[in-house]
């Protein structure tokens, strides 16, 4: 049963490479899509961070920028 | 209609549905593998090559419907002037250009064993070598230019030019003489693919429609803080 699921008729190789390759890029473009994510993040607390109190009560006044603090603080 | 397109309210749905979609997609995404690898039955011509066609097919449809839709919310950017296509059709582009290398790279992997070779210059095939140059050139102008004024106008211009392909890729199977079928799936007339290998197709097409669900939501909230990001430097 394994044997015959590996060797797909003699296909095998083609099967598999096409699906190894559509996973590795999936995994690839994640991986690297999750990180720009994180560096953004990292940026905007690290930003936020060092702000006068004044500004941050600026910016804590807009609802987007408190929904990112919240997700950084997650990381 | 516009007051949905608000940034606030965008990025706190998008924060939440990404690991609902993450966890949707690693689920149908294993049906889908378990039904195209080992239940679905091979073909009477093409043997075992045939299990190709279900990562092949979902890839190439899903390229060339979120180049449709880079070019529709493109055109929305010029009429109504919102900031938020922008955003949603660069969010989408990187998935679209992955599944497109996916169509090309697995379609050359399905055709040497049933055509006998790697490549070939067919019109369907060109014409998604084409889409990827397009897609290559709508990512390449947001890292080349700095003026984003600039930079809207020639990504948008870049999507929809390059629309005018797709219909060229649908149709060139019928318009020229090429290597691959007709259309063997058709919304408004006979489908003449078996149930057996239409129902994995459509559970992996469904699993590829998450993945790049998925990544957009990624790529928008990166996007919008990076907004936010500049909107620090300007207070």
């Amino acid at each position: 049963m394994i044997n015959e699921i590996i060797s797909m008729n003699g296909y095998g190789a083609y099967v598999w490479t096409a699906f190894s390759f559509t996973l590795m890029s999936f995994a690839t473009l994640y991986f690297v899509t999750k990180l720009q994510l994180l560096k953004e993040q990292k940026r905007f607390a690290s930003k936020f961070g060092s702000l006068t109190l004044e500004k941050a009560r600026t910016a804590r006044s807009q609802n987007i920028n408190k929904e990112i603090l919240s997700n950084t603080s997650n990381i | 209609m516009f007051k949905y397109f608000k940034s606030n309210k965008i990025f706190v749905i998008t924060s939440i549905a990404q690991k609902y979609v993450l966890f949707l997609f690693i689920v149908v995404l294993t049906i889908g593998l378990t039904e195209a690898l080992i239940l679905s039955p091979e073909d009477y011509k093409q043997s075992d090559a045939v299990r190709i066609m279900y990562v092949h097919v979902p890839a190439a449809w899903i390229s060339l419907g979120i180049f449709l839709s880079l070019a529709l919310f493109s055109v929305g950017s010029f009429v109504f002037k919102n900031k938020n296509f922008v955003l949603i059709s660069k969010s989408l582009a990187p998935s679209g250009f992955i599944f497109n290398i996916i169509a090309l790279v697995t379609g050359s992997i399905w055709g040497k064993p049933t055509w006998g070779t790697w490549w070939a210059w067919d019109a369907r095939i060109t014409s998604m070598l084409i889409l990827a140059l397009f897609y290559g050139m709508y990512l390449l102008a947001w890292r080349i230019y700095e003026d984003k004024e600039y930079v809207v106008k020639v990504t948008s211009m870049i999507a929809i030019l390059g629309v005018i392909n797709v219909p060229i890729i649908k149709f060139s199977v019928d318009w020229w003489n090429t290597l691959h079928q007709t259309a063997s799936i058709n919304i408004l007339s006979n489908t003449s693919i078996h149930i057996s290998m239409l129902i994995p197709l459509g559970i992996m097409t469904a699993a590829f429609a998450l993945f790049s669900l998925l990544i957009f939501l990624m790529k928008y909230n990166t996007e919008l803080i990076k907004v936010k990001n500049k909107g620090l430097d300007r207070l």
